[in-house]
């Protein structure tokens, strides 16, 4: 199985700071991979690098064996779902316009959006009768939801998630772990998702790529992380999150 | 009360074409592209200008009455908004002919000496393609006048008189403390004790005068207050003041039989007679009837004129308000946006355009139109004031439409990108919807500042609510002022209602919750 998503030496600075040290990457098609690392590590950079919120300075990004160039990413973009922490819902849209908005934009036969959106329902675990709320409506589970379901959507081949339940309490953050879970493994869907929890990166990841300053530590299991850590640092990331839950 | 600014100021327009009636909002949108709807002019008629204070009012009316009497229509602009206004008018042929004063074409047109002679100004004036006729008959230049009771008791007949009596307190308007044929160069001529002086408005200044806190004023000397007050006008001994001789300028284009008419009318208006014309026109608040006293006495008398009812006037300053309003706000909403949006990129572009729409801002309303009069397109049509209020309702649009867009929440634009919409779908379908609040309060505020500044259409005969409200500070006459300030008022309400109504229908209810 080839990689969906692969980075050639690819970094990022922002001003004097690197933000991305050059780094190879690959992501496998139907794996989770999780990006863990303490803040400014540089993992959200590298999300946003593959959905090109930004740009790289040097390396190649590939997409599907292809480079990613300010030519296709427009397009690309619609084979991508992207969930962020808070949402990013449109205030303006109803649940169901938020989730729909692609497809009318591209103007999909109606009869099947409908069928979609039950679809998309029933595998989020989103009541019907709130789809026709507006975000502000919602709760802060139902709203990552929605998000999560308008990622899904165009049915996209890689989903990207950034920290999706990090501003969501604990009950709710478990259960949409769960049901994370369930539809990754339903669609098998390639994801990549970032967050700074081990216990959620363990959770959901097949595999885990830990990052430090801008550089990938070490790419492995919890087990291998744990058992087998590339450096000191990667033993007391672990320990920092010692007592929690799975640790 | 006079406004003493009499070479420069605001102005009326009673005469004007009616503007096609529309309700309020429908007319907002459907006049859209009427700006070439703008009144053209069907048959014609000689256009005439006047100035803004009663005189000129007068001198106009009788004019056109001449004109009309001799078979040709003719169209007067009344009170605009001063000697530079008219003279451009006139110089670029959007006007006839209007009334003017030698001292005035001497000092502010030509800019020569004021001594200069009948012959050297019409010589001068001909290279601009203008006519000047003979004197009028009367002189209306200033003067100071005291009470009769307090000129006798210090034998005061003369200005020079004044120098022995330095316990006197002068009054004068600001304008002629300023102008450099004013108060410091005839004091510095006679010798006049200035300790004693201060600046007080022109119409306060009589009743001033009455009670005895000031003791002598400027004024002019066809002033009908002066003999309602019965006031003493001071003999200018040493002839300081300038001759301000009423004439008529015209273009040397204009029909000789028009010009002819204008000839007629030299020598046949002494002061005192003028001082009458004056004083009828301030009594009953109607120019033409005080122009109808000049004839009566030679012409047989006209036909009855038929008043304009109020309710028409009302319907008709309101319509070419909203007219006004309507169609300059429609141009700030269609140029003002886009450039908000250009403007919310930021850089030195978004600088420069926010910058611009903020300089227009701070130019006077006199002045703008001043600029705009003498552009051929412009002139002193509804166009030029439709200008003016588009550029003066381009700020808080561009402002708040720029805010609005900037204001976005940076994860919900970047989901905008993210989700592959190209960028005018993220701009249409995201963005502006998301900034449309903001937008709309901008649109607002320029619909109600809008309305309050359209009333300077009248400055340049434009016509609108300014009209009676004009009008009105020139006759200091509140009711008049009140027929122009009212309806206004209750003008930006209904607008301030209509967009809160609007709003409703265009803010996305996702964002009103």
């Amino acid at each position: 199985m080839s990689a969906l998503v692969q980075l050639l030496g690819v970094s990022k600075t922002f001003g004097a700071a690197s933000a991305l040290h050059p780094s190879d990457l690959s992501f496998e098609r139907g794996k989770t991979t999780v990006l863990i690392g303490p803040s400014g590590c540089g993992k959200s950079t590298l999300l946003r690098l593959i959905i090109g919120l930004l740009e790289p300075d040097g390396g190649t990004l590939q997409f599907d064996g292809a480079p990613i160039t300010s030519a296709n990413i427009a397009q690309l973009r619609r084979r991508i779902g992207y969930v962020i922490q808070d949402g990013g819902l449109f205030p303006h849209l109803t649940a169901r316009k938020n989730v729909l908005l692609m497809a009318t934009h591209l103007k999909r036969p109606a009869a099947g959006m409908d069928q979609r959106v039950a679809e998309l329902c029933a595998l989020t675990r989103f009541p019907q009768a709130a789809l026709d709320r507006y975000p502000i409506e919602l709760s802060g589970g139902q709203r990552q939801r929605i998000s999560l379901m308008r990622a899904l959507a165009l049915s996209p081949e890689l989903l990207l998630l950034d920290e999706p339940l990090g501003a969501l309490d604990p009950l709710v953050r478990a259960a949409l772990q769960k049901d994370l879970k369930e539809i990754f493994a339903r669609l098998k869907q390639t994801a990549i998702l970032v967050t700074h929890d081990l216990a959620e990166a363990a959770y959901l990841g097949d595999e885990i790529v830990l990052m430090n300053e801008g550089r990938v530590v070490q790419i492995g299991t919890l087990e291998d992380l744990r058992t087998k850590p590339a450096s000191d640092f990667v033993t007391e990331f672990i320990n920092a999150q010692r007592g929690l839950a799975l640790i | 009360m006079r406004i003493p600014a009499r070479r420069g100021g605001f102005q009326t327009a009673h005469r004007l074409q009616r503007a096609v009636w529309k309700p309020p909002l429908l007319g907002l949108l459907v006049t859209l592209c009427a700006l070439s709807a703008c009144p053209c002019l069907g048959a014609k008629p000689i256009l005439l200008g006047s100035k803004k204070f009663t005189e000129s009012y007068v001198l106009a009316e009788i004019a056109k009455r001449a004109v009309e009497d001799a078979g040709i229509p003719a169209e007067h602009r009344q009170g605009m908004g001063g000697t530079i206004i008219l003279w451009e008018a006139l110089r670029t042929d959007q006007i006839g002919f209007y009334p003017e004063y030698t001292g005035t074409i001497g000092e502010e047109i030509l800019k020569v000496s004021p001594s200069i002679s009948t012959t050297e100004m019409r010589a001068q004036l001909e290279k601009f393609g203008i006519g000047m006729t003979g004197e009028l008959g009367f002189n209306n230049t200033y003067a100071l006048v005291m009470q009769r009771a307090t000129a006798e008791r210090s034998q005061i007949h003369k200005i020079s008189d004044l120098r022995n009596h330095p316990e006197l307190k002068f009054g004068l308007t600001h304008e002629f403390l300023d102008r450099h044929d004013g108060w410091r160069p005839l004091a510095e001529k006679y010798e006049l004790p200035t300790q004693n002086v201060s600046g007080i408005d022109h119409g306060l200044g009589y009743a001033a005068l009455r009670n005895g806190s000031i003791d002598v004023k400027d004024a002019y000397s066809t002033d009908a207050k002066i003999g309602e007050n019965d006031l003493v006008v001071l003999q200018d001994d040493l002839q300081f003041f300038p001759q301000y001789k009423a004439v008529f300028l015209y273009r040397l284009t204009l029909p000789p039989k028009v010009i002819a008419v204008l000839r007629n009318l030299e020598g046949t208006l002494d002061e005192n007679r003028m001082v009458l014309l004056n004083a009828e026109a301030e009594r009953t608040k109607n120019y033409a009837r005080a122009a109808d006293l000049y004839f009566q006495d030679s012409a047989s008398p006209r036909p009855v004129r038929t008043g304009e009812s109020l309710t028409h006037k009302l319907i008709r300053w309101t319509s070419r308000h909203l007219e006004l309003a309507g169609i300059s706000l429609l141009l700030s909403i269609i140029v003002g946006v886009p450039l908000g949006i250009a403007a919310s990129r930021g850089g030195a572009m978004g600088q420069a355009i926010l910058a611009v729409t903020g300089a227009v801002q701070t130019i006077p309303s006199l002045a703008l139109l001043a600029l705009l009069v003498p552009v051929p397109f412009f002139g002193i049509s509804p166009r030029t004031a439709i200008a003016a209020l588009f550029l003066y309702g381009l700020l808080p649009i561009v402002r708040n439409t720029a805010t609005g867009l900037q204001d976005i929440a940076p994860p919900v634009r970047e989901s905008a990108i993210a989700l592959g919409l190209e960028p005018s779908a993220r701009l249409w379908k995201i963005y502006l919807p998301i900034a449309s609040r903001t937008i709309l309060g901008g649109i607002k505020t320029s619909a109600v500042i809008n309305i309050g500044t359209a009333t300077l259409a009248a400055l340049i005969g434009a016509g609108g609510l300014g009209e009676p409200i004009l009008s009105g500070l020139n006759l200091n006459d509140h009711a008049t002022i009140l027929l122009g300030a009212i309806p206004a008022a209750v003008l930006a309400l209904l607008v301030q209602w209509s967009f809160d109504l609007l709003d409703r229908v265009l803010i996305p209810k996702g964002l009103r919750l």
